[in-house]
């Protein structure tokens, strides 16, 4: 908690997004001031009615208080909504404000951030932490300034009324907030374990969910559940340490407060026997040391706000705070047009936090319009290539051209508009087809959407319920895994980009449908640079020359068939007929 | 898209309900989905149905004695808070007097009234600790529980309920309507029920202290109960409006921000940001009319107590003149007030955690209730030693409205690989399944070693037939624990030869902590290859008598699948096995091949009989090699 000075705290970073609502604030603050005025002054009415037109029998007097009172009421209630209202709004805007440019950074952080973190936790500090930080900003410290007028004017009638019973109440109102303040900051260590627990028992439950048909083919459902019970029991054993702190919480803000009353009750009667306080002036004051309960009560509710916004504050900044990998440099390039040329110059690569390298030393130059399968045994490097083409990674060693151009040196706008991509595992959203094959294209005529489901055979999309305007991904219609495959690779080849890469885009396809976007592939893939991740030898037959790759090195370049005659690594990792020999020759 | 302007969310009018779907424009991008499936949401909120009592009445039951002792000190505790106005009116009216310059002199009155305010505090403050434990343990005990039978429950359910029932709601049910009960039960309803105690008696404090002031009071009840019909009316619906736009934003973030390589790829950043800062904005709007809501009726309810304590000063007054009441009674009434409306505001702010909490529990009961379409066995038969002999007996299976089976009659002797050839949506992947018993066939049987699969618990079963999809979901954890999913308590020496016999080792040994390196979610770092070698090492150290491959080695390269094609031999070897696969390759291992066209067995036979004749199988396998060409 003590840590740094107060400038540095992340919960302070954020306050200048208040600067925008200076006008709500002033509202704000001038209403607490004015309904605090209204609020403190009513015991002192009922003191000076008990006092003055009560003792003398003056009705006329009552009522003229008492109305009094009642129009304090009326323009409490008036001000209290206007405060709420504002402050409501204030505080929403700002969370709104706040999550709209975290979404944007994370959006603009590189995958390599994302590889790192799990979208859960990237939801809890866009969600939870920031209302918290919300709820700090908006009316923790609203309320703090409003509670210290309140406070401030509380104790300032009480010295009117009797100082020397004012110094009692005040001296037991010191304990009570330091008492608190220590309870706060317990209270946030265990809150913050409890954060912890939850996240993991979130993991947990995600896992049951995504992962129930491993689970059931394996009959593992009692393992999984007690490892669940035992996340499940540590969250309760820290949500009982929770209440009983909470509990302690309570002991200090109902005992001391209870006693000072009795201790103002016997010296205050006393005083009014002895003439020093009016027994109006009693009734005020044991009303205001009842009063100072909710202010003291929410001071250690502040508190320990305050300490959960800090941390919550301090997770969001640590998203805030990160570089993306990937982003402009100064004076990068707009690439308006690309011929296609590729470069490869010594690149190497490691991932991040990883001591294996997954690329070194790759050269190789590629014309316009060639197409490059990429091939190599499992963990050889092939992925990690298709990726840093578009720029989803920066090689660590060496670097990639386009046109002559460092990738490093193009905006990776214009860059990635020249490149089109489809993935492995091809990731839909949960959005209509049409705006899902128009990611990498916008302004793509309808003629173009048609024509790119018609290479990839999509186009039974044509006869979902709603056509293109069908809804798919998590939240709508389920595809088979080939149909997902088929439309990533229309949304890749849609506006026909300069560079096509294309990572294993056929593998869940059966050998039918394959030969079939093969063949209305190959007019296209003459016109772009392709990088074609392979698998199958079928698919090698649309490059026009293949890439080996062997424990991240470039160990072989050639056509496919020179490769499959004088490279027996090449070999071994294409050819079925070899593999189709060996099986035969053992079964013989 | 800037932030609405203030003036502009007065626009907002909050009689009408927040429209969420309308607006073509921006929500066209989503396009159309079948009607959303009801979660139960709905219904007047106030109303739990029979089905959430019920669970209600079963989650508590155990905690019976543990409720009445809260009740006991709750009410003690009560008590004791209203003992002390009534005990400064005896000190101001009965202790002053005497002390008075013409007074007695005696402090006794006075000595009685303090030590009865201390007492009371020190009561008062016991019992209310108390009651807090007592029912925050009740409390939690409660959450545990469901968050326990939730999560076993979903486990025990069938695939078929799983694929009907995405993993985003099974998730949504146990983390936030778990966490919607947990706030209720956590905070909110302890103090609602302190409050309203504390409320009723007042009242009764009231009516004792003098009959006429407090009828005055509660003529303010009937407002009131007007001012909180309108808030509930309204904030009901805010909060619904509330949730449908927090549900709509989280989709979005998630998905966008998980699918963040494909987003970048494609330059989406722009057009996220539009929907997203849209559909946040909506979130904004929903909140904000929510909490208008609770500030115009707050500072009302505030409003009425402040009006009541004027009337009740005036006509106290005007009693106390005309020597009904004394000037303490008056003091006791006005601190009486105090915390007699305090209350209905709290109740107006636990209002929103109640209505989501009974909305989770209405959807958690119904989850509870859904009984698993696999259920176990009532009298289950014990199964020894598996050999494997599978066999479909006039099986028929539908899905929905479609039939995928029509009729099958199979039998695989125990240790024969078969494999099953056929177009997408033939029903292959339906006899896998059935096989496994991860659905149940609507007409027919499906029996291993002569036994009905229905008869089998899961556990006997699951030792027996385990699959492989190409679905390679990784756990959280190490390598080796996910290898070791396969057989609890397997040695690292087991789990190593699991991973040599399978191919798998050497890139295992590769990675940075070799078999202990964390495979973090969804087994960021290894390839789709790479995963589902470990699926295979998973099933080959489970060891079972009948195997299953579910287009197990789709995502495998040709060296790894010949790794894996070579295993499988000496693992099929003595196993019954039944493979789908589109690779010809892994097909041609199999003793047996199944065509299967629309439900049927259309041919069958070993696949150099059939290579040799002139059905489907051999002109698949003819297009194959010609591909290769």
């Amino acid at each position: 908690m003590r840590r740094g000075g107060w400038r540095q705290r992340a919960l302070v970073r954020a306050f200048p997004y208040l600067r925008p609502h200076a006008g709500r604030l002033v509202v704000i603050i001038t209403t607490s001031i004015l309904s605090t005025i209204a609020y403190v002054a009513l015991p002192l009415i009922v003191k000076v009615v008990i006092d003055g037109p009560v003792a003398d029998g003056d009705r006329a007097g009552i009522f003229r208080w008492c109305a009094l009172a009642g129009g304090l009421a009326f323009v409490e209630m008036f001000l209290a909504h206007t405060r709420r209202t504002r402050l409501a709004m204030l505080s929403t805007d700002l969370e709104t404000t706040l999550r709209n440019e975290l979404y944007a950074k994370m959006q603009a952080l590189d995958v390599g951030f994302h590889d790192r973190w799990q979208s859960g936790q990237l939801l809890s500090r866009a969600m939870t932490d920031l209302a918290i930080v919300r709820r700090f900003i908006g009316f923790g410290a609203v309320f703090f300034v409003l509670i210290t007028v309140q406070v401030i004017g509380i104790f300032g009638v009480l010295a009117t009324l009797h100082l020397p019973l004012t110094l009692l109440t005040f001296a037991a109102a010191v304990p009570v907030v330091v008492l608190c303040g220590r309870f706060e900051r317990e209270y946030h260590e265990i809150v913050r374990r409890l954060q912890d627990q939850t996240g993991d028992l979130t993991t947990s439950i995600e896992e049951g969910a995504k992962g129930v048909r491993i689970i059931k083919a394996f009959g593992r459902r009692r393992e999984v559940f007690e490892a669940y019970r035992a996340e499940c029991q540590k969250i309760h054993d820290t949500q009982i340490d929770r209440i009983k702190l909470h509990t302690k919480f309570v002991w200090v803000l109902g005992i001391i407060p209870n006693l000072t009353l009795t201790a103002v009750l016997l010296a205050g009667v006393m005083a009014v026997g002895s003439g020093g306080l009016t027994l109006g002036g009693l009734v005020a004051f044991v009303s205001y040391v009842l009063m100072l309960v909710f202010p003291l009560d929410m001071l250690g509710w502040i508190m320990a706000l305050a300490g959960e916004a800090e941390s919550a504050a301090v997770r969001v900044y640590e998203v805030f705070d990160t570089e993306p990998a990937i982003q402009d440099r100064p004076g990068a390039i707009e690439l308006d047009e690309a011929r296609g040329a590729v470069r490869f110059e010594g690149v190497g690569f490691a991932y991040e936090g990883s001591d294996k390298i997954a690329l070194r030393g790759i050269d190789l130059d590629v014309a316009p319009g060639e197409t490059i399968a990429v091939v190599g045994a499992t963990g050889s490097g092939k992925t990690t290539v298709a990726t840093l083409l578009t720029r989803l990674y920066d090689p660590t060693e060496g670097r990639i051209t386009l046109d002559g151009h460092d990738l490093r040196d193009l905006t990776v706008r214009s860059l990635r508009r020249h490149v089109g991509f489809a993935f492995e595992e091809p990731t839909l959203f949960s959005a209509s087809v049409r705006e899902n094959l128009l990611m990498g294209n916008p302004d793509a005529t309808e003629q173009e959407v048609l024509e790119a489901l018609a290479v990839s055979q999509a186009r039974f999309a044509l006869d979902l319920p709603w056509g293109l305007d069908t809804r798919i991904g998590e939240q709508g219609l389920s595809l088979s895994g080939g149909q997902r495959q088929r439309l990533a690779l229309a949304r890749a080849i849609i506006g026909r980009p300069r560079l096509l890469v294309l990572d294993d885009p056929l593998s869940a396809l059966d050998v039918h449908t394959e030969a079939l976007v093969q063949d209305a592939l190959r007019p296209l893939l003459a016109t772009s640079t392709v990088f074609l991740v392979v698998h199958r030898p079928s698919t090698v037959a649309l490059a026009d020359r293949a890439m080996l790759l062997d424990g991240g090195r470039l160990v072989a370049v050639g056509t496919h068939t020179e490769l499959l005659a004088r490279e027996p690594r090449y070999r071994a990792v294409l050819s079925e007929e070899a593999e189709d020999l060996d099986a035969v020759g053992e079964m013989a | 898209m800037s932030a609405l302007e203030p003036d502009e969310i007065h626009d907002i009018d909050p009689e009408a309900p927040l429209d969420l779907t309308g607006d073509d424009r921006v929500d066209s991008w989503r396009g159309v989905n079948i009607e959303e499936v009801d979660d139960g949401e709905g219904g007047l909120a106030g109303l739990l149905r029979e089905r959430s009592r019920a669970l209600l009445g079963d989650l508590l039951r155990p905690h019976r004695k543990a409720v009445l002792a809260a009740a006991a000190f709750i009410a003690l505790s009560i008590v004791a808070q209203l003992s002390v106005p009534v005990l400064i009116k005896y000190g101001i009216d009965d202790g002053i007097p005497p002390l008075l310059p013409d007074g007695s002199g005696t402090i006794r009155p006075l000595v009685i009234a303090v030590l009865g305010v201390g007492l009371a505090t020190v009561v008062g403050a016991v019992a209310f600790n108390s009651f807090l434990l007592l029912l925050g343990r009740v409390g939690q005990d409660v959450v545990l529980e469901i968050r326990l039978r939730l999560f076993a429950h979903f486990q025990r359910l069938s695939i078929s309920f799983h694929e009907r029932y995405t993993s985003g709601r099974v998730i949504s049910r146990q983390t936030s309507d778990v966490e919607a009960i947990a706030d209720l039960l956590g905070g909110g309803l302890v103090n609602v029920i302190s409050s309203v105690l504390l409320m009723i008696g007042i009242g009764i404090a009231l009516l004792v202290l003098d009959l006429e002031l407090a009828l005055v009071t509660i003529s303010a009840f009937p407002v009131l109960i007007v001012m909180t019909r309108w808030f509930r009316n309204h904030s009901e619906r805010a909060y619904r409006a509330t949730r449908d736009a927090v549900a709509l934003v989280i989709v979005h973030f998630v998905e966008s921000l998980g699918g963040i390589q494909a987003v970048h790829a494609f330059r989406r950043e722009p057009r996220n940001q539009e929907i997203f800062d849209h559909l946040d904005d909506r979130y904004r709007a929903a909140n904000v009319w929510s909490s208008r809501l609770a500030a115009t009726f707050g500072p009302g309810v505030q409003f009425v107590g402040r009006l009541m304590t004027a009337i009740v000063l005036l006509y106290g007054s005007y009693r106390v003149l005309d020597g009904h009441i004394t000037v303490g009674v008056l003091a006791a009434f006005l601190l009486y007030l105090r915390r007699f409306f305090a209350p209905m505001e709290e109740l107006s702010q636990f209002y929103n955690l109640f209505q989501a909490a009974s909305a989770a529990l209405e959807k958690l009961s119904g989850i509870l209730e859904e009984a698993p379409a696999v259920a176990e066995p009532l009298e289950p038969v014990a199964l020894v030693e598996p050999h494997g002999a599978l066999r479909f007996d006039g099986v028929r299976f539908g899905y929905r409205e479609r039939v995928v089976l029509h009729h099958l009659d199979l039998d695989i002797p125990a240790g024969q690989t078969i494999a099953l050839v056929g177009a997408t949506g033939a029903g292959k992947t339906t006899i896998a399944r059935l096989a496994a018993r991860f659905w149940d066939p609507s007409e027919g049987s499906v029996t291993l070693d002569g036994v009905d699969l229905r008869d089998l618990t899961e556990e006997t079963l699951r030792r027996a037939v385990v699959t492989v999809t190409q679905e390679s979901f990784l756990f959280t954890g190490s390598v080796a624990d996910n290898i070791r999913f396969g057989r609890p308590g397997a040695s690292a020496a087991e789990i190593e030869d699991a991973a040599r016999a399978i191919g798998a080792h050497e890139f295992i040994a590769a990675l940075p902590d070799a078999y202990d390196t964390d495979v973090h979610q969804k087994g960021a770092r290894l390839s789709a290859g790479q995963r589902q070698l470990v699926s295979f090492a998973r099933a080959f150290l489970a060891d079972p008598a009948v195997l299953i491959l579910d287009e197990a080695t789709s995502s495998l390269d040709v060296p790894s699948e010949r790794q894996v094609q070579h295993a499988l031999r000496t693992l099929l070897a003595d196993r019954t096995a039944i493979i789908i696969a589109h690779r010809l390759t892994t097909v041609e291992i199999a003793d047996r091949v199944i065509v299967v066209d629309d439900g049927r067995v259309v041919e069958d036979g070993a696949p150099a009989d059939l290579i040799g004749g002139t059905g489907r199988y051999a002109a698949l396998h003819q297009a194959w090699i010609d591909s290769l060409a």
